[in-house]
């Protein structure tokens, strides 16, 4: 399952961060790297990006971002 | 002896606020050579000999971005003498991750444990002691906001300068990784050595395939070939890359460190109560009216509550100082050309655009509320789904905003974009959003031509200037910014209430900056337009403008917007004037007509125009290049004269093209 498909108020463990250049570097700079527990707080009211907390900080990231981090132990 | 030091952090960590805390206000603003990235410098508080430069807040030293790239420039090329690294006590895990790659650079670093107090109240504890010995570095508790901690801070800093001493190197890598960094250090120790760069950063920048690392250190062939080999055989060991393993690798120390120092028994308080106020303010239905709600309440108030009557007070004091000139000098007969300089370009030209000044000064006011509190971030999280299609993201949807009221402020807002390539084209796309100078230009065509449909014309004219900015982002997005965008991967910090200290700062920057550009740029710009106005050909005064230098320029450009539908001189010299301010227009083209009072204005505007050929005019206007002052603080923001030219020549191209359209497909249906 991908981050983009989890529901508000889901949660899981980040299994691979896909993407590629700048944009995979900046997310494992933010500290999404594989082990880390996150979970999606809400939808922007456009249906579009996602607010997430890990790490202990609120992160956003556009949906279609999102589709490229895949999870383990889900949550819902 | 003079040294340099490099005050470096995330953002939003308070990096800001300590570095007012630090240097007050002996500040220099300017941008990193070549980039629209800004660069603070300024001397630390009773402490002459310490020159501190603010860096960009940065997470990571990653060779992607503007910002990123500049800071390591810096790091590596300027030899600062010791880095003050700022670190938020509440976020800690994630700060540290840049720190430990600054701390790979091998100068010398003190780390500024920031927000202690509200680690405290929330019950929370940070073993900084701890935490300094694992890291083997100097940590001070510190509270920007709060002003604590400081003289401890500079008592480190001051020490650490003294003594010199290059951080230890931290083992944090284990195994494969480890074996990696180890091995290609001893291949490049000698280019990095000769390159001037640390080999410890050096080796661990190649393993994670650092693009410009590589190419700085000019490593032959064969080393390349080794080098590649170690790396796959250390992805193949791990089962992951290069990048993905070293990210790991950190992270799982600066976890393990936490484990020791940080005791979190609940969240903080800052961050249940933003969680409380985003409830509202970034709500499914909510959101949306709420922000314009702000925005509105915001423009409400800078541009009808407070800046009004301080700019009329403002005018009326210009007005009152320039009788006073004026009487003073006709009763000391100095010679008239001189008077009509003074009365007539400097102060008629100078002042009018001073008395914007307040209006900027209290728009920046509650911009930097807006932008300190936090709430930017949700603007840019609430609105991004809609800029996205044009190559932004929601943070630039607030300049363009601001753009609405007028250009210099909202071009001068773009600073705080956290991408270089986002701002540029937020300034080039920024003027399209039609100022409220252009009102009376709108007001009197539309009640010389539409005087029925005045509305419907007027909205009209927002639209297409909406319009052009969209499909202008569109091609830019397609061909000068052209590759990836910046990934928006955004934090959302915690709301915090905004220190008076650095809003104040903040105002009178942009104070400062605007007042440099009216004596500068707009100085010069409004006496060469008075100049041209008021002189003919043989430099004698003219009574007549009509007989002016200016004129005869307008009536020797008229034919290129005979295609545009209006060919008549003084419509192409009202556009000149136009760009002293663009409410000139208005009074160039009454002026010129040598009309008194509206309704001979009218009858004289439609010999000038026909219905068509004036909406053309109208959109010629709201779309080509800005006012001088929203050049000048698009040159200032962009950099670079160059770029600021190339901005004003697509403008006015785009201005060109569209009213051409409009007026030939227009005449082909009526």
């Amino acid at each position: 399952m991908t981050l983009d498909q989890l529901h508000p108020g889901g949660s899981g463990i980040i299994e691979t961060v896909g993407g590629e250049g700048a944009l995979r570097r900046r997310l494992l700079d933010m500290g999404l790297t594989p082990g880390t527990a996150i979970c999606v707080r809400k939808v922007a009211p456009m249906g579009d990006p996602l607010e997430l907390f890990l790490r202990g900080y609120v992160l956003t990231l556009r949906k279609d971002d999102a589709a490229k981090i895949t999870l383990k132990e889900v949550v819902q | 002896m003079a040294y340099l030091l490099a005050l470096a952090g995330n953002q939003n960590c308070g990096k800001t606020t300590l570095f007012n805390c630090l240097t007050g206000s002996n500040q220099h603003v300017g941008n990193f050579p070549g980039v629209t990235v800004e660069k603070k410098e300024g001397t630390v508080l009773k402490q002459k000999d310490l020159t501190l430069v603010d860096l960009p807040g940065i997470y990571s030293l990653s060779p992607y971005t503007s910002e990123e790239v500049v800071t390591r420039d810096f790091l590596l090329k300027e030899h600062p003498r010791a880095i003050i690294n700022i670190v938020d006590a509440t976020n800690l895990e994630r700060n540290l991750y840049l720190s430990l790659q600054l701390m790979e650079l091998g100068i010398p670093i003190v780390i500024a444990l920031n927000m202690m107090d509200e680690v405290l109240a929330s019950g929370n504890v940070v073993d900084y002691d701890k935490l300094s010995k694992h890291l083997g570095v100097p940590v001070v508790p510190i509270s920007a906001s709060k002003n604590e901690g400081i003289s401890e801070l500079m008592h480190h800093v001051r020490e650490t300068v003294q003594s010199n001493t290059p951080p230890a190197k931290l083992d944090f890598c284990r195994g494969a990784v480890h074996r990696a960094i180890h091995s290609i250090s001893h291949i490049i120790e000698d280019h990095a050595q000769e390159a001037g760069y640390p080999v410890r950063f050096a080796a661990t920048k190649l393993v994670e395939g650092d693009e410009p690392m590589r190419l700085a250190l000019c490593i032959h062939e064969t080393d390349q070939h080794i080098i590649d080999h170690i790396v796959t055989d250390m992805e193949k060991e791990l089962g992951t890359d290069r990048e993905a393993a070293l990210a790991d690798m950190r992270y799982n120390y600066i976890e393990e460190i936490c484990k020791t120092c940080v005791i979190k028994h609940q969240e903080s308080r800052e961050q249940v109560r933003s969680e409380k106020i985003d409830r509202i303010l970034t709500h499914k239905i909510w959101g949306i009216p709420l922000f314009l709600g702000i925005m509105l309440l915001v423009f409400w108030l800078t541009f009808t509550v407070i800046g009004a009557p301080l700019q009329d007070l403002l005018e009326t004091g210009i007005e009152a100082v320039t009788d006073l000139l004026s009487q003073t000098l006709a009763a000391t007969h100095v010679s008239p050309w001189l008077q009509a300089l003074l009365i007539d370009g400097v102060f008629a030209g100078v002042g009018s655009v001073l008395s914007f000044m307040p209006i900027i000064v209290v728009l920046f006011f509650f911009l930097s509320l807006l932008e300190d509190s936090g709430y930017m971030a949700r603007v840019a999280f609430v609105m991004d789904k809609l800029l996205r299609k044009i190559g932004l993201s929601g943070r630039s949807f607030v300049p363009m905003l601001i753009g609405f009221g007028c250009s210099v402020p909202a071009i001068m807002a773009t600073r705080t974009l956290s991408s270089e390539r986002d701002r540029k084209m937020t300034i080039i796309l920024t003027p399209f959003m039609s100022c409220s100078a252009k009102l009376p230009i709108y007001g009197m065509i539309t009640l010389a031509f539409f005087p029925q449909h005045g509305a419907l014309v007027m909205i009209s004219l927002y639209i297409t200037g909406i319009v052009v900015a969209i499909l202008s982002g569109l091609l830019l997005k397609t061909t000068l910014f052209r590759g990836n965008p910046m990934p928006f991967v955004m934090e959302l910090p915690a709301y915090r209430l905004p220190s008076a200290r650095s809003v104040l700062l903040h105002m009178w920057e942009k104070a400062k900056d605007f007042l440099h550009k009216a004596f500068t740029v707009i100085f010069l710009a409004t006496i060469i337009i008075w100049f041209l106005q008021s002189y003919d050909w043989t430099f004698h005064m003219v009574e007549n403008s009509a007989d002016s230098i200016l004129a005869s320029i307008g009536s020797l450009i008229a034919p290129v917007f005979t295609p545009l539908g209006f060919h008549d001189w003084r419509a192409s010299t009202a556009l000149i004037t136009g760009l002293t301010a663009k409410e000139t227009v208005v009074s160039t083209l009454t002026v010129l007509s040598g009309a008194s009072g509206s309704a001979e204005l009218s009858s004289i505007l439609s010999t000038i125009f026909t219905p068509l050929s004036a909406f053309s005019f109208l959109a010629f206007t709201i779309l080509y290049m800005p006012c001088v002052a929203a050049f000048a603080a698009s040159r200032r923001e962009l950099g670079s004269l160059r770029s600021a030219l190339g901005a004003a020549a697509y403008q006015t191209g785009a201005a060109y093209i569209v009213s051409f359209l409009i007026y030939q497909i227009g005449s082909f249906f009526l």
